[in-house]
């Protein structure tokens, strides 16, 4: 994937370190270094080829292109790129894995849960996105190098210091 | 001196037209396809509507992952070959031999639950990982699979050469494999000789070949074990726990 435009994520440049808990409602470009955890329920992280992660990670979407050791639930999809290097645990509905990427833990993939009327409330109330809970419709593990196409940013990013 | 050079490799790996063309170092996109009893044995277990865990120690592969987790079943992934190359494993006996630190190794690489794992694709890592390890990867892994789970390992024969290049394994049937070149992905240190024992231009390199009864040695605390002969001058084995 491309650098993702200024304005269309939230950016933490690659100088900047980070300790501690990472939570947000917009997508996130990670370049830097991040220590804890980070949670981005219904939005996207990027992480750069110069990012190094060391935190477990709640994201609708991730794309690896850096150091990532920790683990992934996406309640979407997961991309790996070549030069990523990964060492955790996946969880998520669908995963894309180039060519040259390391990993070192497990996949395991959730099957999409039918979203019902319930469900869809509690999350227009909360503003998280659904976690899969392993039921209906099957999906299967998708290893294409599309981009993806990852959602508009709408501000919140809070960062807490330990 | 090219063909006098030629008749002894020939010679060395046999007239087989396979081993010639396994020995043959290809580009890491060209994948080659070849038949695998072994794999047709374990496939009966991939069938099984049950999920059921599999570890593959062999390079990172997506083909593999795609494979299990459309039946699924979970997939655990762990390159060991690439894992041993790590500089930090260097150590000396107490004859002041240099090895590598095989307890330094399992705590940091298959450090999982005791009976985990259905099914362990091994591939060819015993060929070319460094010999202060195989044993107790072998023994670790003994403990890390289920009773009645299996292990698939490929074991070059002397035919092979000692250039035979090293492959790492994509499933794309019920018996069928793709092979496809390795490159190392970090420079490869000097091995515990002082010779760089472990690549030759960024690739793996054979340690050694075992013979049936190495092999035999080697799965000893498994409750079976199964020989299946290929064409390529590669020995597949399927034991069983």
């Amino acid at each position: 994937m491309d650098m993702p435009k200024t304005g269309e994520f939230a950016h933490i440049g690659k100088s900047v370190v980070i300790k501690g808990e990472l939570s947000g409602s917009e997508d996130l470009y990670v370049d830097g270094t991040v220590e804890g955890t980070i949670q981005l329920h219904g939005n996207n992280l990027v992480i750069g080829p110069n990012g190094h992660v060391h935190a477990d990670v709640n994201a609708k979407g991730v794309v690896v292109q850096g150091k990532l050791e920790g683990n992934i639930r996406a309640t979407d999809r997961v991309e790996l790129r070549k030069s990523a290097v990964i060492v955790g645990d996946i969880v998520t509905q669908r995963i894309a894995i180039e060519d040259g990427a390391y990993f070192k833990g497990k996949v395991e993939i959730q099957k999409e849960a039918k979203p019902n009327r319930t469900e869809q409330q509690s999350d227009a109330k909360s503003g998280s996105a659904p976690v899969a809970s392993g039921a209906a419709a099957a999906t299967s593990s998708t290893l294409s190098s599309g981009t993806g196409s990852l959602g508009a940013a709408a501000p919140g990013t809070t960062v807490t210091k330990q | 001196m090219a063909s006098v050079t030629h008749s002894f490799m020939k010679l060395f790996r046999g007239p087989f037209t396979d081993s010639a063309q396994a020995a043959r170092p290809v580009s890491m996109a060209q994948r080659l396809t070849r038949r695998s009893s072994g794999l047709g044995e374990v496939s009966r277990t991939l069938r099984s509507e049950e999920p059921i865990c599999v570890l593959d120690i062999g390079y990172t592969s997506a083909t593999n992952i795609r494979y299990l987790t459309e039946r699924g079943h979970k997939i655990y992934s762990e390159d060991l070959l690439e894992a041993s190359t790590d500089p930090a494993l260097i150590t000396k006996d107490e004859q002041g031999k240099t090895i590598l630190d095989s307890r330094r190794f399992l705590a940091d690489n298959l450090v999982y639950p005791a009976a985990q794992f259905d099914i362990v694709l091994c591939w060819n890592l015993a060929d070319y990982m460094d010999e202060s390890l195989v044993k107790p990867v072998v023994a670790r892994l003994w403990s890390t699979i289920k009773p009645g789970g299996m292990l698939l390992a490929f074991f070059h024969t002397r035919e092979a050469g000692p250039d035979a290049p090293c492959y790492r394994y994509h499933i794309v049937g019920n018996d069928v494999l793709e092979m496809q070149h390795v490159e190392a992905r970090r420079d490869l240190r000097k091995g515990p000789t002082g010779a760089v024992h472990t690549a030759i231009e960024k690739s793996f390199r054979l340690q050694r070949v075992f013979n049936n009864r190495h092999i035999e040695t080697l799965f000893r605390d498994f409750g079976s074990i199964k020989f299946f002969l290929t064409r390529d001058n590669i020995r597949e084995v399927l034991v069983v726990r």
